[in-house]
């Protein structure tokens, strides 16, 4: 076996699966560590004078630019602008840094930054510090964005991937895979034709109307690489509990099973850039849900599942056709299959 | 493809239960069935098949999972392409996790290499065309559901007039593999499920060699939940009934005669040739090399290859696994020094290979 240091990053480690979860807990959080970071949620809430806040930082790198249903600038917006609202935080301020390619068309950069001025407007945010960086050609791939962001903790919301309990049901606010595979036909344009768009979108509205409707509602996660089956492995893991989720119940747009079908992708476990995952106390379940299907980007929110007190850490999937599955995290970027 | 009703009528819980049931009738005595498709052990897995089986049924994954069968001399063979300045690798994605002797594409990668993750064969001509100082090898493994495709690539290739494109032909038949098992130690198997794409070129007449000359039951089937529960309640009816057959569960791909025009095409571009498979050996007549005609569009021909012989990596039960012998779990390796993450063996690597299904869906 490799000696760890003398391997290589490979792309394996950023793709937000079990290896970029080692380098986070092998290698950052040692360096690192202290009480707010270990929380490892999207981002990190600390309490001041004023009261408790939520930082969170988040890189962008998308090829291409722009894809169906959105761009680098919508997506470097929104997930920071989720990561917040995955704290329970009412998002207020973002930082953003651009690493630019030498000769990025100027109307490259115009469009994304208008577009994620757009996204900013939606989701009632203000960039307020910014920073950019030009490098040679071939140094950085066109365009890089990293945000940061800042939002207020209203009282009495703790939210956290350790607060999952036996008997939640499990929320997931719409179609899984949209963006992954907007983005991936997008890339690879010369197979194939579709129209998926990606659901890049501001979970904050949507967050705060189901921890008002449900405030029992102890877990909120925007399942992005790795997707939903990564996500809900995370949450069974720091909550240490089971869970059990319906396939039958999953959804998934026609067009994005019958890609996912074609290259064998499981759509679990590809990226989602509008999605929330949640988990209600049962009572709650049914209003955090409504209040979900309420918001225009959860129409097709559905129950997917339940917390259970067996096999903690583990996550199983009752299958349409009624068998049991592991649902495992995502062991490196998901890669298309040769038949 | 995109009509999900369409895909939903096979994924039917009431009609599953229905043939779970005859399952469970003709299921009378211990049976040992091979799937010989890694999309069918996949599928297997994904819809928690096993789960609904009686314990009487024993489902073994064969060598169906291209990457897996590949031999450790064609993926040094391709790493050492792949460390050749000139060279852009073109490739399907699974290959690139898969250990060779010494490191794995992917590695190589970050090392460097310029190695493209492609989606068809015709993907790695294009990009031949948008490299014209550069030499594109395209890897070629699968079976014959792929080797149409690569095969028409070459033709486009040749009339394009390209001269940096070529392929690394591992490519495999089905047929020849179903007999070597069939001669494999400590493989006991009572039928065959046999693989749904790759019929719908060869079609179900090219196993009837194969069917009269060992007697098993075989039935074709395709990938969905209850393609795959109808073919196994075929097959187990057989058993029970003692009265073997060659039948097709999976009408709506797959004719007798196949898809003569993709049979053609790859007619033209390969030749059949002794290769070596990993788990089985050299299987006569079981490989396909480039005609000399094509010669030019043949890697092992353009460049000279220096790759060693050396052995497996140490306790891997691949082999046996791939047979049949063995099952994932009875490797002392799996879940502890093998894993996906960090895979001894092939068959942990590729998303289709029986250890990793295991691991990742039955621990
Ligand atoms: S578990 Fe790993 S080492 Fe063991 S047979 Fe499977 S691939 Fe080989």
């Amino acid at each position: 076996m490799p000696d760890k240091d003398k391997i290589a990053i490979t792309l394996d480690h950023g793709a937000g699966g079990k290896l970029a979860h080692q380098l986070t807990t092998e290698l950052l959080l040692p360096l690192f560590d202290n009480p707010l970071l270990a929380q490892l949620h999207d981002g990190a809430v600390f309490e001041t004078d004023q009261g408790r806040l939520a930082f969170s930082t988040d890189t962008f790198v998308v090829d291409p630019l722009f894809f169906p249903g959105g761009s680098i600038g919508e997506l470097a917006v929104n997930g920071t602008v989720n990561d917040l609202a995955m704290c329970g935080a009412l998002p207020r301020y973002l930082s953003m840094g651009l690493i630019v390619e030498e000769g990025l068309p100027m109307a490259d950069l115009r469009r994304v930054l208008e577009q994620a001025r757009a996204a900013m407007d939606l989701a009632g945010v203000q960039l307020i510090t910014g920073d950019t960086k030009v490098v040679p050609r071939g140094a950085a791939d066109k365009l890089f964005i990293n945000t940061a962001g800042i939002g207020v903790v209203p009282p009495g919301i703790r939210i956290g991937g350790d607060g999952a309990r036996p008997g939640d049901r499990i929320l997931l606010s719409g179609t899984m895979a949209d963006h992954g595979i907007a983005v991936l036909t997008q890339r690879e344009q010369m197979a194939f034709q579709s129209d998926v768009r990606s659901d890049t979108a501001p979970l904050n509205a949507m967050a705060q109307a189901v921890l008002a409707a449900a405030p029992g509602v102890r877990v909120l996660r925007d399942p992005t690489r790795g997707g939903v089956g990564t996500a809900l492995n995370e949450i069974a893991v720091q909550s240490a509990v089971g869970m059990t989720i319906q396939e039958a119940l999953l959804p998934v747009d026609p067009a994005v099973a019958g890609i996912c079908d074609l290259l064998g992708f499981d759509p679990l476990y590809l990226a989602n850039e509008g999605k929330m995952l949640c988990c209600a106390p049962a009572q709650q379940a049914e209003a955090a849900l409504a209040a979900m299907q309420a918001s225009p980007y959860g129409r097709r929110a559905a129950i997917i599942g339940e917390v259970t007190a067996q096999e903690p850490g583990r996550v199983v999937m009752a299958t349409r056709i009624g068998g049991r599955r592991i649902v495992d995290m995502l062991t490196g970027e998901q890669l298309p299959r040769i038949c | 493809m995109d009509d999900v009703t369409f895909t939903e009528a096979f994924r039917d819980p009431a009609i599953a239960r229905g043939l779970v049931r005859d399952i469970q009738r003709a299921a009378d005595r211990p049976m040992r069935l091979m799937e010989v498709c890694g999309t069918h052990t996949m599928a297997i897995f994904r819809h928690g098949i096993r789960d609904l089986l009686p314990p009487a049924i024993t489902l073994l994954s064969g060598p169906g999972c291209p990457v897996c069968v590949t031999d450790t001399l064609d993926i040094n063979g391709f790493i050492a392409l792949s460390q050749r300045e000139e060279v852009i690798v073109a490739t399907f994605g699974d290959l690139l996790r898969v250990p060779g002797s010494f490191t794995s594409l992917r590695r190589e990668a970050a090392e460097g290499a310029d190695v493209r993750v492609v989606y068809s064969a015709m993907d790695a001509v294009t990009l031949a065309r948008q490299h014209p100082d550069r030499t594109v090898v395209f890897l070629g493994v699968g079976f014959e559901t792929t080797t149409p495709t690569v095969a028409a690539a070459i033709l486009t290739a040749r009339d394009l007039g390209l001269t940096n494109f070529c392929v690394y032909s591992a490519h495999k038949v089905v047929p020849p593999a179903l007999e070597a098992l069939m001669q494999a130690p400590d493989t006991r198997i009572d039928g065959f499920l046999l693989p749904g794409h790759v019929s719908v070129i060869i079609g179900t007449e090219a196993y009837r060699p194969f069917f009269e000359r060992f007697g098993l039951p075989c039935v074709v089937a395709g990938f969905e939940p209850l393609d795959i529960l109808a073919a196994i309640g075929d097959l187990a009816r057989q058993i029970a009934d003692g009265r073997p057959a060659l039948t097709n569960a999976y009408r709506r791909a797959v004719g007798d005669a196949g898809n003569p025009r993709a049979r053609q095409v790859m007619a033209q571009v390969f030749a059949p040739c002794d290769t070596r498979w990993r788990g089985l050996g050299t299987i006569p007549a079981s490989g396909l090399a480039i005609r000399d005609e094509f010669a030019a569009f043949d890697a092992t021909r353009r460049f000279k290859i220096a790759v060693v012989e050396m052995p497996e990596p140490k306790g891997c039960l691949c082999g046996p696994v791939l047979t049949g012998a063995r099952v994932p779990t009875d490797c002392a390796l799996f879940g502890k020094r093998c894993t996906p993450t960090d895979p001894v063996g092939p068959c942990m690597v590729s998303s289709e290979g029986s250890c990793a299904a295991f691991y990742r869906f039955q621990r």
